[in-house]
């Protein structure tokens, strides 16, 4: 290190002045402050830059997880039913049969939450509950059927606009009428559980999140045999020639190509030209496949490239063929370093919108896909999705959404921090 | 469904060939024969003979089985039935293809459901085809490689070479990909430029990609001049963002890799890195939820009254906080790059360490630097979710930041987004847009390896 350069560099600087060195008058002292006092700021600067970057990384995250801790809990709020004395067409051996669910949704549970909230709350009271309270009221009747005879108090999830004010930043009508009645904040379930909805409170990640998790196993499937594949050719077999120049200069061109392309391709060859359904999980993991393929390409030769020649020369020396070299002693030792590549590839493609939304990725989608050709949508689209939506409801949705695709890329960058520490070998 | 067992047949069958040729093997090798592979080549070749021709037979058979079996549906009288529009028939023709595969119980149009047995006994009656002739080459094949297996086979050779070629077709893929891009791009391009000149495209300054829907409509003639879009595009990804990128990424890269003691740098610069690893969307919805309107307030407050909430300023600055890492670990490596022996001179001539950052190190490395960001300026111009969601659509011809701009990406998000007839020029449009990205990226990123390896060759 050259820090021991600061004690001894002052006498050396006469030249500046163009005149022999006079440390009598003062003018060098001035002079060398001057000169370090430049030096100070400058690495203030480069301190201050890091600083900037650092406090803006921080300042996302807290805002994110400010907005969006509110996500993952809901307003339930206290109301009594008198079912007997309801208009509920609705009766115990329907609940107990096996159309238990179609029953309830063909009862007007919406009539009786209204009827009782205007009751308890006043004129206003139904705007309280929503979509969220009918479905949680239905799961409860079928849970207990002998509830319809009764006279019941339960805890039910407020409408979207409830929540929205029992969480202090909503319309302060609602919020009037939410103080008089008996509310609680509790965690949401449901967030974890369900899949897209129009209605706020009803609305979960599972179904994204499902459709992430199978258009990223095509995308490996896919994506990594080839990757490492074509990383074995390129750096043990392939002769210099034109076309391995050619294979190379797309490689390092692709992984450079804008991931829009990638969507534009999608959509032209896979849906246009090859017919293949629409915002499936399939389409989305071949698109993603093309564009994550050249960093395993390339993070793969790199870690071949640093095994050492001996142990090629070793293996061949005792009489394997150059197949046997490759495959039973490179690759295992080079496979720790591609795997890093590999999860770094994944996780970009795992929060990668773009491309998804040219393939049509965007639908709304209720249900959580059942397998790799049902219409699905992923995890950065639903986020994107949720920000246009008018309803403030979706708001710390959206936020709480941002959380859980956070929390995958450093579980996944962290596991290639991880694999890197452990296995990664020196030469 | 009779074609996946087909496949498993197959799949049986080439194990079983291969355990059958690895035993026969290791037969004649007990019987003192010296074998010119090991058993297990011999196994593994037998079963590639069996499985890699049946399974490309199965590769093509799918696609033309398909063809076949909706040939013998439409000839069919209660096919010839339906009615003539060309969607409701496609859907209930797919509908009557669920009900025979198990897929949904019932179809929504009663029509669907005579076909359905008839789509059932089609299809059964061509994949027991297919499927049978798939099997038969996997016999074919297992037999005759079964019969090779000698003491003088050279299976080990036979082998490596179909893996060769595996490998071979593997990194093809790569200039496959290449070669789709752009010949899908080309193609619709020069169907967008049959229907718009390439004049107006290229030159015209007005963008408003709205077709007539009558011949008499009035103002939305339709107006496809692209240069709003990549003023709008420069204006945002190669000023605002490199603006806050370059002198952030280059100060944050110097401070860790000059003054910053080792310890700091090993946290620093992995929380660096996670500002890249963050999803785009998500920086999008920040720039579009928490930046924009400060940005907005701030520009109404120093008296911009024309401030838009959906700025260039508010997404040009996310986009280039986006790019901080990618500038700070492209200059890292330059800088790495710069000999000792130079700066130890400047140091021994009694510098101070920012003055031989700044007179030595700086320069020496700039090419390498300049690479990186033009790198960097090529990344930021495709980059697509922050502008789709902070940037406007208005395409505006602006230089106030405060204003809104619309982007490249943007707009081929916008035209292909929505309802979507493959016909028209809107449509085709975002594909000609999508040509003039690429090919903007790509020379960027020419220019910018030819940089960075042309100053790495002038210090090896």
């Amino acid at each position: 290190m050259s820090s021991d350069a600061h004690g001894n560099s002052g006498g050396m600087t006469s030249t500046t002045l163009g005149r022999p060195t006079r440390w009598t008058d003062g003018s060098m002292e001035r002079l060398v402050a001057k000169r370090y006092a430049a030096e100070r700021r400058f690495k203030f600067f480069g301190l201050l830059a890091v600083g900037l970057s650092v406090a803006f990384l921080a300042f996302l995250l807290i805002t994110m997880a400010w907005k969006g801790a509110g996500g993952f809990t809901r307003t339930e709020v206290r109301l009594s039913l008198d079912f007997p004395r309801s208009d509920l067409m609705l009766d115990q051996a329907a609940l107990k049969g096996p159309e238990a669910s179609q029953a309830v949704a063909g009862a007007r549970l919406d009539a009786v939450i209204n009827q009782a909230a205007v009751a308890q709350f006043g004129e206003s009271g139904d705007e309280l509950f929503g979509g969220a309270s009918i479905r949680r009221l239905g799961e409860k009747l079928i849970a207990d059927p002998d509830l319809v005879t009764k006279r019941i108090e339960l805890w039910l999830p407020a409408s979207s606009k409830a929540d929205v004010a029992g969480k202090g930043d909503g319309d302060p009508a609602i919020e009037q009428l939410l103080d008089k009645a008996d509310h609680r904040l509790r965690f949401n379930p449901t967030f974890l559980t369900s899949s897209d909805a129009t209605d706020a409170s009803l609305v979960g990640i599972w179904g994204a999140l499902k459709g992430t998790f199978l258009t990223i196993l095509v995308t490996m499937l896919l994506a990594f045999p080839i990757g490492v594949l074509s990383a074995l050719y390129l750096e043990e077999f392939a002769p210099r020639n034109r076309w391995t120049d050619l294979i190379e200069v797309s490689i390092n061109n692709l992984a450079a190509v804008p991931s829009i392309i990638f969507g534009l391709l999608g959509l032209a060859v896979f849906l246009n030209f090859m017919d293949l359904p629409r915002s499936a999980p399939l389409v989305g993991g071949l698109t993603l496949a093309l564009m994550t393929m050249p960093v395993i390409v390339i993070a793969g030769r790199n870690a071949i490239k640093s095994v050492p020649p001996s142990i090629r020369d070793a293996a061949l020396g005792v009489g394997a063929s150059k197949m046997q070299v490759v495959f039973h002693h490179v690759l295992p030792l080079a496979l720790p370093g591609i795997l890093t590549g590999t999860i770094i590839g994944m996780a970009r493609a795992l929060g990668e919108t773009a491309p998804l939304l040219m393939i049509g990725m965007r639908a709304f989608i209720a249900t959580p896909p059942g397998g790799i050709v049902e219409p699905a949508t992923v995890l950065p689209v639903q986020i994107f999705l949720w920000s246009d939506e008018v309803d403030r409801g979706f708001v710390e949705k959206t936020s709480a959404a941002i959380i859980v695709l956070l929390v995958f890329m450093l579980l996944m960058n962290g596991l290639a921090i991880y694999l890197r520490n452990r296995f990664e070998q020196r030469w | 469904m009779s074609l996946s067992i087909a496949l498993v047949a197959i799949l049986v069958i080439a194990v079983a060939a291969g355990l059958f040729a690895r035993n026969r093997a290791t037969g004649l090798r007990s019987g003192g024969a010296r074998l010119n592979s090991l058993p297990n080549y011999h196994a593994t070749f037998v079963g590639m003979s069996a499985l890699i021709p049946a399974v490309l037979f199965l590769a093509i058979w799918t696609p033309v089985q398909s063809r076949l079996v909706g040939g013998a549906v439409m000839a069919s009288p209660a096919a010839q039935a339906l009615p003539e529009f060309e969607m409701t028939r496609d859907t209930i023709l797919a509908e009557a293809r669920d009900i025979a595969s198990g897929a949904i119980q019932a179809g929504f149009n009663p029509e669907s459901t005579a076909l359905a047995p008839i789509y059932a006994e089609a299809g059964a009656r061509y994949s027991a085809i297919g499927g049978g002739i798939a099997i038969l080459i996997a016999l074919v094949g297992a037999y005759f490689a079964l019969r090779k297996v000698k003491v003088d086979f050279r299976a080990r050779t036979g082998v490596e070479r179909a893996v060769l070629a595996l490998l071979v077709i593997a990194s093809l893929i790569a200039v496959l990909t290449t070669l789709g891009i752009v010949l899908s791009l080309l193609f619709e391009s020069l169907r967008f430029f049959r229907l718009v000149s390439p004049t107006e495209f290229f030159f015209g300054t007005t963008w408003s990609p709205q077709m007539a829907i009558r011949a008499d409509q009035a103002g939305s003639s339709g107006a496809f001049g692209s240069i709003p879009l990549f003023w709008g595009t420069a204006f945002i990804g190669a000023i605002i963002a490199m603006i806050v990128a370059i002198p952030l990424g280059l100060m944050s890269a110097i401070f860790l890799t000059q003054y910053a003691p080792h310890r700091v740098r090993a946290w620093l610069k992995p929380i660096l890195e996670i500002l890249a690893g963050v999803p785009t969307v998500v920086y999008g919805y920040f720039a579009a939820l928490t930046v924009a309107p400060l940005i907005r307030d701030l520009g109404i407050s120093i008296g911009i009254t024309s401030a838009s909430s959906e700025s260039a300023l508010a997404a040009g600055l996310v986009m280039g906080i986006m790019i901080i890492p990618f500038v700070s670990s492209m200059a890292d490596d330059s800088i790495a790059a710069v000999p000792q022996a130079m700066r130890d001179g400047s140091l021994a001539l009694g510098a101070t360490k920012s003055e031989t950052i700044k007179k030595v190190v700086l320069p020496a490395a700039l090419p390498g630097v300049v690479g990186g960001v033009l790198l960097a300026v090529s990344r930021a111009i495709g980059e697509t979710m922050i502008v789709v969601m902070a940037a406007g659509l208005a395409a505006n011809m602006t230089a106030n930041p405060f204003e809104s701009v619309t982007t490249v990406t943007t707009q081929i998000v916008q035209l292909l987004t929505g309802d979507q007839e493959f016909e028209s020029a809107k449509t085709l449009a975002a594909f000609a847009l999508g040509l003039a990205l690429f090919v903007i990226t790509l020379i960027l990123n020419l220019i910018a390896l030819r940089f960075v390896r042309k100053y790495r060759e002038a210090y090896e």
